[in-house]
C-alpha cells in the first residue's frame, strides 16, 4: 500500500506545481463583455486589439445571444453587454427597477441583415414579404417565388438571438416563426447549414456570408433590390439596416470607459470593416 | 471412474440433433447483436483516432487558442478541466467515504434513517444532469453566492458562474458513485480484521481509519477515478455555473470562470464563427477528451480488478 | 493506537476518547445525510423556482399551466411570448422511443449472447468494448452524431432534415445500450446454473433454455435494466442538444427535427433574466424532468427487490 500512498502523493505535488506556475495572475479586474453572437467576433478583435496596445488591461468576451447579454446585465454578471438589436422597454424597465436608472447605450458599429441561400440557388433577391410568407411558413416550395421545385428548408437561431428578436420584429411584422424553422445556435453555424444545404435558406450578420450566397433585399415589389454596402447601409436603401450596441448599467469605471474608447476610435473603427461589418460613420469616400 | 465436475455444455443425443432452425436464427441474431455494437464502438473511436491524430501535437497541448479559435491549442482548456476536477475531488472524497464509512460501519441497516440515506443516494444518481445544472444556478450561484455577496458586501464575486460552483455542482454529480465503490470496497475487507482490531482495544474510528480505510484504498481510488473520468465529461451542469468559451487569461482564482475540454468540443461544434476550419481543432479536442476519460477508466477498471484479484487470492 | 499518557487517569482518558468517538461519529453521519440533504435541496430548489407558474397569480396567463397546453407553440421570446408545452413533450417522446427501440433488442440480444452462448474468450471480448461505449461522455457521442452519423443517416433516408429525431434517438440508443446491457447481463448471470442444467437435462436446446428458462428467471432484472436506460434517455441532454435540431415540432415523422425538455433548457437558461416567467417555466421544465426520471428509477429499484427476492426464494 505504500506505493499507492506515494504515488498520490507524487500526482498531488506535480499538480501544485504544474498548475501555480502555470496560472498568470492579471493584475487590472477583467472587463467582461457578452452577448450577441453576430458581434462577438468583432469585439473579440477589439479585445485583442485592445489588450495589444495596453499590456495588462484584460478584456474578456463572450456570445451566447443578445437575450444572454441582456439578461447577465439585469442580472449583473457583466460589465458590458453587447446586443445586436435595442432593448426592449420591459428590459430597460427591469434595468430602472434593478438599479436606478435607465442603461447606457452606444453605438459602436452597423450591420446588414442579410438573408443566405446556397450558392446553387438561381434566386438573386427576395422581397421582404416573400421573406416573411416563408419564415412563417405560409410558402414551403421554391417555386413560389421562382426558384426550382423543392421545399424550402427554414434555418433560423435560437430565441435568445438578437438576430432572431430583429428578425422577427422588422421581417416577421411581430409575428411567430413556423414551426418547422431549424433553430441553430450562431450565426455561423445558420451559414454552415445552408452552404451545404441545396433548399436550404437562412439570415444572419452579413459579415458571416461565407460559402452561401446574399440576395439583394427589396422592400416590395417594385422597389430595386439592394445589397448590403457601406453606402446602403449608411444612407438608409438596403432595408435591414440595423446598429449594434453596447449596454451598460450606468457610469462606466475607467478600464470599462478605455476600453469602449478603444472601439470607438478611428483604429477601432477601421477593424470594423474588416471584419466586415460596418462603421458608425459613413467611410470617408 | 470419478464423476466430474457437472458439464453444461450438454451434447443432444444424436436422434435430437436436427437443424434447430428457431435456435440457430436466434442464436446468430444475438450474435450479430453482439456484433453490431462492437461495430459501432468501432467506427467511433476509429472516426475520431483518424481525424483527430494529426491535430494533437505538443503544441495543441500547451498553446492557447487563436485567430477564432482554428489555430493554436487548448492548454486553457485542459488547464480549466484538470483545476475543475481538482477542486470537485477536494469536496467530493471526505463526504463520500465519510458517508460510505457511516453506512457501513456506524449505521443500523435496518433503521429508516439507514435506508433514508441509501434511497437518497439511488435516487440522486438518477437526476438528470441538467437538473444538476439548474441546482447549481438555482441555489451555489443565487443563493449561496449572492449570499455570501451580500454578507461581504461585495459587489458580484460570488453570485455569478465560477470554478467553484461548477465543482461543487460536479461534487453532488458524483457523489453516489464514490458512496457505491468505497462501500463496495470496504465490504471487501474481512471481518477478521475488524474484529482483531476491536480485540486489541482499537476504537471504531480508530479501526477505520488505521485498518480499514488503508485495506479498502484501491476500492476509494476507484471511485475517485470514476467521478474524475465522469466528471471530465459531463457538460451540462457546467453549462450555466462557470464554463466560457474564450478567456484571454487562466483561471487563478476559485471566482473565476474556466474554459473546459467538454465544454469547448460542445461550442466549437455548434457555434464557431468558421467550422470547417474549426474542425481539425475540434476533432483534436474530441480525442484528447476521450484519450483522458479511456486513460482513467482504464486506470479504475485495471485498480478494481486487482482488488477483486487479491480478495480472491486472500479467501 | 493511543499510549496512555502518564498523569492522566486512565478514567478520564477512557471519557476523552469516547468524546472523540461521537464526535466523529457525528461527522460521519453528517456526511451520510448530506446525500439525503442533497437531493432534498435539489427538489426544494427547483420546484421553489418552478412554482410561480403554477401559483403566483400574477404570472401571464401563457406561462401558467393553462398556458402550456393553450397553445401548439413553443416561442418563449417575443412580444406575445408563447410557452406551448405540447412541441416539447411530443420532441422528447419522439426521441426516447427511437433510442429504446434501437437500444433494448441489442442491449438485451447481447447481453443473452454473452450469458448464454458465448465462450469465456468472447465475453472478456465484450466486457471491455461495453465498457469503452459507457466512458465515451455524451458531450463526445453528440459530435459524432452531428458530424458524422446525420450525414450518413440522411444519405441513407434521404430526409430533408439533416438534423432529427432519428439521428438524436440513435445516438441517445447508443449511449444507453451500456447501462442496459450491464443490468440485463447481471441479471442473467445470477440466475442459477441449476436452472439451466435442469432444463437441458430435459432436452431443451441452448436457445429454448435462453428463451424460456433463463430470460424469464431473470425478466425483472432485464426490466430494470430497461428502465434505468429509459430514465438516462429521457434525462440526457448534450446529445440531443447537438443532434436534434431543436426545432419545435409537433409531427409524427422521425426524419423531423425536435426538441426535447431537456435541451430547451440548456438551450435558453443563458438567456433568462432571473426570476421571469421564462426562468420559472424553464424550472418546470426541470422539475418535470425530474418526476418523471424519479418515478422510472423508483420503479427500477421495485423491479430489482422483486429480483432478489425470487432468487432467494427457490
Amino acid at each position: 500500500m505504500r506505493i499507492w500512498r506515494f504515488a498520490v502523493y507524487a500526482i498531488l505535488l506535480t499538480s501544485a506545481l504544474v498548475l501555480t506556475r502555470c496560472a498568470q495572475k492579471s493584475d487590472a479586474r477583467p472587463v467582461t463583455v457578452k452577448g450577441s453572437d453576430t458581434m462577438v467576433i468583432l469585439v473579440q478583435r477589439w479585445a485583442e486589439q485592445y489588450m495589444g496596445g495596453h499590456p495588462g488591461a484584460v478584456v474578456q468576451v463572450t456570445g451566447g445571444g443578445s437575450g444572454t447579454g441582456i439578461a447577465a446585465l439585469i442580472n449583473g454578471t457583466t460589465d458590458i453587454c453587447q446586443s445586436s438589436r435595442p432593448m426592449k422597454d420591459e428590459e430597460r424597465a427591469q434595468m430602472k427597477a434593478k438599479f436606478g436608472r435607465d442603461p447606457s447605450e452606444i453605438l459602436v458599429a452597423r450591420d446588414g441583415l442579410a438573408v443566405y441561400v446556397n450558392e446553387a440557388n438561381p434566386l438573386t433577391e427576395i422581397t421582404l414579404a416573400q421573406a416573411r410568407a416563408i419564415y412563417q411558413g405560409e410558402t414551403e416550395n421554391w417555386k413560389a417565388i421562382g426558384g426550382s421545385d423543392a421545399p424550402i428548408l427554414l434555418y433560423s437561431r435560437e430565441n435568445n438571438s438578437g438576430t432572431y428578436a430583429y428578425f422577427k420584429e422588422h421581417v416577421l411584422d411581430g409575428g411567430d416563426f413556423s414551426a418547422r424553422a431549424q433553430t441553430l445556435p450562431g450565426t455561423a453555424a445558420v451559414v454552415n447549414a445552408v452552404s451545404k444545404d441545396v433548399n436550404g435558406i437562412g439570415y444572419g450578420g452579413d459579415a458571416y456570408a461565407k460559402g452561401v450566397k446574399m440576395l439583394a433585399l427589396k422592400r416590395d415589389d417594385a422597389s430595386p433590390g439592394v445589397m448590403p454596402t457601406d453606402a446602403t447601409i449608411h444612407d438608409g436603401s438596403y432595408p435591414l439596416a440595423r446598429g449594434l450596441f453596447y449596454y451598460l448599467r450606468g457610469e462606466a469605471s475607467p478600464p470599462v470607459k478605455a476600453f469602449i474608447d478603444h472601439c470607438l476610435s478611428v483604429e477601432g473603427q477601421k477593424l470594423v470593416a474588416e471584419v466586415g461589418y460596418f462603421p458608425i460613420a459613413k467611410a470617408a469616400p | 471412474m470419478s464423476i466430474s465436475t457437472f458439464d453444461t455444455t450438454f451434447k443432444p443425443l444424436p436422434k435430437q440433433r436436427r437443424f434447430d432452425l428457431q435456435g440457430r436464427t436466434f442464436t446468430t441474431l444475438a450474435g450479430l447483436a453482439a456484433l453490431f455494437i462492437a461495430l459501432m464502438v468501432a467506427v467511433i473511436m476509429g472516426n475520431i483516432i483518424l481525424n483527430g491524430w494529426s491535430s494533437v501535437t505538443w503544441e495543441f497541448l500547451s498553446g492557447a487558442p487563436r485567430e477564432g479559435m482554428t489555430r493554436g491549442g487548448i492548454f486553457p482548456a485542459i488547464y480549466g478541466t484538470a483545476l475543475l476536477v481538482l477542486l470537485m475531488v477536494m469536496a467530493l472524497v471526505p463526504f463520500g467515504v465519510g458517508a460510505a464509512v457511516y453506512l457501513q460501519e456506524y449505521a443500523d441497516q435496518t433503521a429508516w434513517s439507514t435506508r433514508a440515506v441509501r434511497f437518497a443516494v439511488n435516487n440522486l444518481a438518477g437526476v438528470p444532469s441538467i437538473v444538476f445544472g439548474l441546482f447549481g444556478l438555482g441555489f451555489f450561484i443565487q443563493f449561496l453566492g449572492a449570499g455570501i455577496d451580500r454578507a461581504l458586501g461585495l459587489d458580484v464575486v460570488y453570485g455569478k458562474p465560477a470554478l467553484i460552483w461548477a465543482a461543487l455542482t460536479l461534487a453532488m454529480l458524483n457523489l453516489p458513485v464514490v458512496i457505491v465503490t468505497t462501500e463496495e470496497a470496504l465490504k471487501t475487507v474481512p471481518r477478521e480484521m475488524r474484529e482483531a482490531s476491536l480485540a486489541l482495544g482499537a476504537t471504531r474510528w480508530q479501526t477505520v481509519r488505521h485498518v480499514l480505510i488503508p485495506q479498502a484504498m484501491p476500492g476509494i481510488l476507484t471511485g475517485a477515478i470514476l467521478a474524475i473520468s465522469r466528471g471530465a465529461g459531463e457538460v451540462a451542469p457546467i453549462l450555466f455555473t462557470g464554463a466560457a468559451y474564450f478567456l484571454p487569461f487562466l483561471p487563478s482564482s476559485p471566482t473565476d470562470q474556466f474554459m473546459e475540454l467538454g465544454y469547448h468540443i460542445f461550442v466549437l461544434a455548434t457555434q464557431s464563427p468558421d467550422i470547417d476550419a474549426t474542425r481539425p481543432l475540434l476533432y483534436g479536442t474530441v480525442l484528447v477528451l476521450l484519450a483522458l476519460t479511456f486513460l482513467l477508466n482504464l486506470t479504475a477498471i485495471t485498480l478494481r480488478a486487482r482488488m477483486r484479484a487479491s480478495l480472491a487470492g486472500r479467501s | 493506537m493511543s499510549v496512555l499518557r502518564p498523569g492522566i487517569d486512565p478514567l478520564s482518558h477512557r471519557r476523552l476518547q469516547r468524546l472523540r468517538e461521537g464526535v466523529i461519529e457525528w461527522a460521519l453521519r453528517a456526511c451520510a445525510f448530506a446525500a439525503v440533504a442533497g437531493l432534498l435541496l435539489i427538489i426544494v430548489f427547483v420546484f421553489r423556482e418552478a412554482m410561480p407558474t403554477l401559483l403566483n397569480p400574477a404570472t401571464p396567463k401563457e406561462a401558467s399551466l393553462a398556458g402550456f397546453f393553450a397553445t401548439p407553440l413553443w416561442q418563449p421570446v417575443g412580444d406575445v411570448p408563447k410557452y406551448g408545452l405540447i412541441p416539447l413533450l411530443v420532441g422528447t417522446l419522439k426521441v426516447v422511443i427511437v433510442a429504446m427501440l434501437f437500444a433494448t433488442p441489442l442491449a438485451v440480444l447481447a447481453a443473452v449472447f454473452s450469458s448464454e452462448f458465448a465462450t469465456p474468450r468472447l465475453r472478456e471480448a465484450l466486457k471491455p468494448i461495453i465498457e469503452i461505449l459507457a466512458g465515451i461522455p455524451s458531450v463526445v457521442m453528440g459530435f459524432f452524431a452531428l458530424i458524422v452519423l446525420a450525414s450518413w443517416l440522411q444519405a441513407v433516408t434521404g430526409s430533408s432534415m439533416r438534423l432529427n429525431a432519428l439521428n438524436a434517438g440513435i445516438a441517445l440508443g447508443l449511449g444507453v445500450i451500456p447501462t442496459v446491457f450491464t443490468v440485463a447481463e447481471d441479471a442473467l448471470r445470477a440466475v442459477p446454473k441449476s436452472y439451466r442444467e435442469a432444463s437441458l437435462a430435459l432436452g431443451a436446446s441452448r436457445w429454448q433454455t435462453a428463451w424460456n428458462v433463463s430470460l424469464p428467471a431473470a425478466s425483472a432484472g432485464v426490466g430494470a435494466g430497461v428502465l434505468l436506460g429509459l430514465a438516462r434517455a429521457v434525462g440526457e441532454t448534450m446529445i440531443v442538444l447537438m443532434a436534434s435540431g431543436n426545432a419545435a415540432i409537433t409531427s409524427a415523422t422521425v426524419f423531423d427535427s425536435v426538441r426535447t425538455l431537456s435541451a430547451s433548457i440548456a438551450a435558453e437558461l443563458a438567456e433568462v433574466v432571473m426570476g421571469s416567467p421564462h426562468y420559472s417555466v424553464l424550472f418546470f421544465l426541470g422539475a418535470l424532468l425530474f418526476l418523471v426520471t424519479f418515478v422510472i428509477n423508483v420503479a427500477a429499484g421495485v423491479f430489482v427487490v422483486r429480483l432478489r427476492r425470487r432468487l432467494a426464494g427457490t
